[in-house]
């Protein structure tokens, strides 16, 4: 019997480490992975207890902030917003009951005043209560108030950047939401077929239309295939891709400057110019200017897609796919897939031609303060790509200035101030509405902002509609002359 | 040094468990601006009187039983003063019930020792003890008596005094299977006298092989199920190339049976498994066959899986233990909340715990509980969390080496019913702690069991110092008998 009793205790032994085993899989291999899962309360509840950090406008108007009640241990902070539903998207929020989004999340390290392992060790021997550090955005209210008053209801986004510094100064999308209704009014606003909790700055990917002829035309200058006097034959219809494709209208240009076909948006030109250069160079120049990866902004990776050709299944194809490039490079696409875009990454385009073809990566945050005062992190301006050379971004600048003062942006001029845009006009639902674009930079010899407008399902055109908000943007932003 | 003056100086450590996890608590509870004094006060208050009882049970034992194994009351004493430590973390007013039912225990610890001198007595009883023992196991399922909690029939309720029956019937249950497989354990299966000639060799596995194929290919099994076949009519046929008895072979069916009843009735894996393990482990030690365990085993496994595709709260049972984060089942009452927040608790732990008194228990200004049963089933969850990976570690070494000491005893032991007995109630106890343990940390389906000695709940206590008090007993006979006979041969 002996023999049995001690084999008996070697199979204690094996159970008793395999239940060291497991208790070490729960509270130190897969301890993150539980803190993440979106039931456990408890990431959540611990951090009710400290106060969070203000959230801030780029002028110091308060975003977000968070109410004590209660004393002692049982103390805990909620927030408030007091902007309400002016910078939902950007700002997001954060309740114990509903998780976060927008910056509560992706700055919630700050906001919580999340600290490195020695650092927590030596606040501890001082005894202080950890506190939440301040975010100062780049976020410019005013810019904010008048997007959303452009858009005046209806679906759709504005996004506004420095070209220079990748500042992101106007981030709106409509149907907006009140952050303080988060916590009773979440699954109504989950239930809403308009999505108000969608942010469609980031997470929308609309058909650009015409804009994205932008993207094209900066390929074919800065690849030396093409310069702005090329001329090209702008009649209509034309073959692409086996499919006949129309100018809008139908209407018959003839051999045309390349200046005069971005002026007229001449699709058969610029499905030319797409032939010839090819899926792989457009890519590569689609890559330059951030697409098909997410926008590397100080944004939840959750809250933002890339843009790029998608297939039907909503998959990202690369140049080997074998798209219609032809019609992608005017902005629609064909069966294979087509291209889709968010209004993020048409104002980074916007931008990148406005800083002499250098994009800036964007971002949302400008500094991070500390309790006591202290700027514990300052953002400074960084490039994100050099997408083409200074000579061609002069040449494209100056190309889509055209566009504003005779073609089909005029409704954005300003006056006293130049500008540079582009239109754009999808058709979606069977043709029976438009997404309506415009991408902008002002003031065109000098670029100071830059902005993307998109209105969603409208009967208007591009420049109908969406070019006129532009205006009103940059003259809340830059002030009527061009100068604030 | 004798035994007894090791067993003294192994109170050492359980006096250091409870003062510094005491001092710790109170530290961690005290207000701002309150003295060093009150905590030095009530770390003392508590720590000796839980120290008074542990030495006056040491000189209990040194009166009664002076030859028993010198480990285990202070393993068992520093189990029961980390659990207290735990208990009162979470409920003060709980760990002053505790301490009550650990006064109780004691008392049923001295009860035991002093009216059964010869634990040889049991085997006449046997019979009367395993039907006292299934009757307990029977007695949640009786009406008015009876309560259902997380979907398992665990508990009687008589008036205001409630308990959990099977924490007794496992000692029963263990007494009698001793008790009859030290009689049957020979006879159930024996080498035959004549050994088998080639043919009959070969037979013995080209026929089980064929049938195996044959219900395979026709029913159409999956691997597991192929698996579990296999090893079944190989154990069967394996058993049948000896010479089984099989008029013995009744009682142990009719445990399997038991086993079987309680998963469906009771609801309770867990005690099931703890059972039935008990019983693999005591008739492979009686038979030395490991034919028979892997019929039991096979014969449990394929019950319990029939059961699990047939019985609906069966299956909910294994859903809830491998989806716990579904967000369905942890909605649904009796789902996966209580195993899905005993994760989230170690998850909370670490390495080293967040010390004592910083575990999460409640939602802060609510006093709603985020961690459901805390004191009880998911104990453990709140060891992890707080002194963490290390010191939950330490918590199972203290464990094991109580098995080993339960072992020990079983091997030193001089006749068949002594070994049995004491093998027996040390792997129902490895079992327990392997049930629940293995519950909470997801390896099998979390059932209602406690922890032994560390888990709120009086039955557990009291049935444990019981469990002690036999060990020490089977222990202090065989000591003092191998004693004798090495004194003799000098």
């Amino acid at each position: 019997m002996n023999r049995q009793i001690v084999q008996l205790f070697g199979i204690s032994m094996v159970l008793f480490a395999v239940l060291v085993g497991f208790t070490s899989r729960w509270s130190v291999f897969d301890a993150a992975a539980l803190k993440d899962e979106p039931s456990n309360r408890r990431p959540l509840i611990e951090e009710q207890q400290i106060p969070r950090g203000l959230v801030k406008a780029s002028d110091g108007t308060v975003l977000a902030r968070s109410v004590g009640r209660g004393r002692g241990e049982n103390r805990v902070f909620s927030r408030t917003y007091p902007t309400g539903p002016l910078f939902s998207h950007a700002v997001g929020y954060s309740f114990i009951s509903r998780g976060r989004a927008g910056l509560e999340r992706s700055r919630n390290g700050a906001l919580t005043g999340e600290e490195s392992e020695f650092g927590t060790i030596f606040s501890e021997l001082q005894n202080r209560d950890r506190e939440g550090r301040e975010v100062v955005t780049t976020l410019d209210p005013d810019g904010q108030r008048a997007a959303l008053k452009a858009l005046g209801g209806r679906n759709g986004s504005i996004v506004a950047i420095e070209p220079q510094t990748g500042r992101v100064r106007v981030m709106v999308s409509v149907p907006e939401y009140d952050p303080n209704d988060v916590p009773e009014r979440f699954s109504a606003f989950n239930r809403s077929p308009d999505a108000p909790l969608v942010n469609r700055a980031t997470q929308s990917g609309y058909p650009p239309g015409s804009t994205f002829k932008v993207v094209t035309a900066a390929a074919a200058l800065d690849s030396g295939k093409y310069n702005p006097q090329s001329i090209v034959s702008g009649s209509s219809p034309r073959t692409v891709s086996g499919v006949p494709l129309a100018n809008a209208g139908g209407e018959n240009f003839g051999p045309i400057t390349l200046t005069d076909a971005l002026t007229n948006s001449v699709n058969t030109v610029w499905a030319q110019v797409g032939e010839s250069l090819g899926p792989g160079t457009l890519e590569k120049y689609m890559g330059r200017f951030g697409f098909n990866s997410d926008p590397p902004l100080d944004y939840p990776d959750g809250q933002m897609q890339p843009s790029g050709v998608r297939n039907a299944k909503g998959r990202l194809l690369d140049a080997n796919a074998g798209f219609d490039v032809g019609r992608v490079a005017l902005g629609q696409g064909g069966d294979e897939g087509t291209i889709l875009v968010t209004p993020l990454q048409m104002a980074m385009v916007a931008a990148a031609v406005g800083n002499r073809g250098e994009l800036m990566r964007p971002r949302l945050t400008e500094r991070i303060v500390a309790k006591d005062g202290r700027v514990t992190d300052r953002f400074r301006p960084t490039r994100q790509s050099r997408v083409m050379s200074e000579s061609s971004a002069r040449q494209l600048a100056q190309m889509m200035g055209n566009v504003v003062e005779e073609g089909t942006g005029t409704a954005s001029a300003l006056s006293g101030v130049k500008v540079g845009g582009k239109t754009g006009t999808a058709e979606v639902d069977n043709a029976t509405a438009n997404q309506a674009w415009f991408i902008a930079f002002a003031p065109l010899d000098r670029p100071k902002m830059a902005v993307a407008v998109t209105i969603e399902r409208t009967q208007g055109q591009g420049g109908t509609d969406a070019a006129p908000l532009a205006k009103q943007v940059f003259e809340a932003l830059l002030g009527p002359g061009g100068v604030r | 040094m004798s035994a007894r003056t090791r067993e003294l100086l192994g109170l050492v450590p359980v006096a250091l468990v409870v003062s510094a996890g005491f001092a710790a608590v109170l530290v961690s509870r005290a207000p701002a601006g309150s003295g060093v004094d009150d905590i030095k006060a009530g770390t003392l208050t508590y720590g000796l009187a839980f120290l008074g009882l542990c030495v006056f049970a040491h000189l209990f034992i040194r009166a009664r039983v002076p030859d028993a194994d010198p480990y285990l009351f202070p393993l068992a004493a520093t189990l029961a003063a980390f659990g207290l430590v735990v208990i009162y973390r979470i409920d003060p007013e709980l760990a002053r019930e505790q301490a009550q039912w650990f006064v109780i225990g004691l008392l049923f610890f001295v009860a035991t020792v002093v009216f059964l001198a010869d634990h040889s007595v049991l085997e006449r009883y046997r019979y009367t003890i395993a039907a006292a023992g299934i009757a307990l196991l029977l007695m949640p399922r009786l009406p008015l008596i009876g309560t259902q909690e997380n979907g398992a029939f665990l508990a009687v309720k008589i008036g205001p005094v409630q308990f959990q029956p099977a924490e007794f019937a496992k000692i029963a249950i263990v007494i009698f299977l001793a008790s009859y497989l030290r009689d049957t354990g020979d006879v159930l299966v024996r080498a035959r006298s004549t050994p088998l000639g080639g043919i009959q060799q070969a037979l013995f596995i080209v026929v089980p092989a064929a049938l195996v194929v044959l219900v395979v290919v026709a029913l159409g099994l999956g691997p597991a199920e192929v698996v579990l076949l296999a090893v079944f009519v190989a154990s069967v046929a394996a058993v049948l190339r000896e010479r089984p008895s099989l008029k013995h072979f009744g009682p142990l069916l009719l445990v399997w049976g038991l086993a079987m009843f309680m998963l469906l009735f009771i609801r309770d894996l867990g005690s099931s498994l703890m059972f039935f393990g008990g019983f693999l482990a005591l008739l492979y030690i009686a038979t030395a066959r490991l034919s028979l365990v892997g019929i039991g085993a096979t014969m449990f496994l394929g019950g319990a899986t029939y059961l699990a595709g047939t019985v609906g709260h069966v299956q909910d049972r294994i859903d809830v233990w491998q989806t716990p984060f579904d967000p369905k089942l942890l909605e649904q009452t009796g789902g996966s909340y209580q195993i899905a927040q005993g994760l989230f608790a170690q998850a909370d732990g670490g390495m080293f715990g967040q010390g004592f008194g910083q575990a999460l228990l409640q939602i802060p200004g609510t006093g709603t509980k985020i961690l459901p049963a805390a004191h009880t089933d998911l104990i453990y969850a709140v060891i992890v969390d707080e002194v963490g990976l290390f010191g939950a570690t330490g918590l199972i070494l203290v464990y094991l080496l109580f098995a080993a000491r339960g072992f020990k005893t079983a091997l030193v032991a001089g006749d068949g019913f002594s070994k049995l007995l004491a093998a027996g109630l040390t792997a129902v106890f490895a079992l327990q702690v392997f049930v629940i343990v293995g519950g909470v940390t997801k390896v099998i389906p979390l059932t209602g069991v406690t922890l032994p000695f560390v888990s709120y709940g009086g039955s557990s206590i009291v049935a444990n110092m019981v469990l002690l008090a036999l060990l020490l007993i089977v222990s202090d006979h065989a000591r003092r008998d191998r004693q004798r006979l090495q004194g003799g041969l000098v």
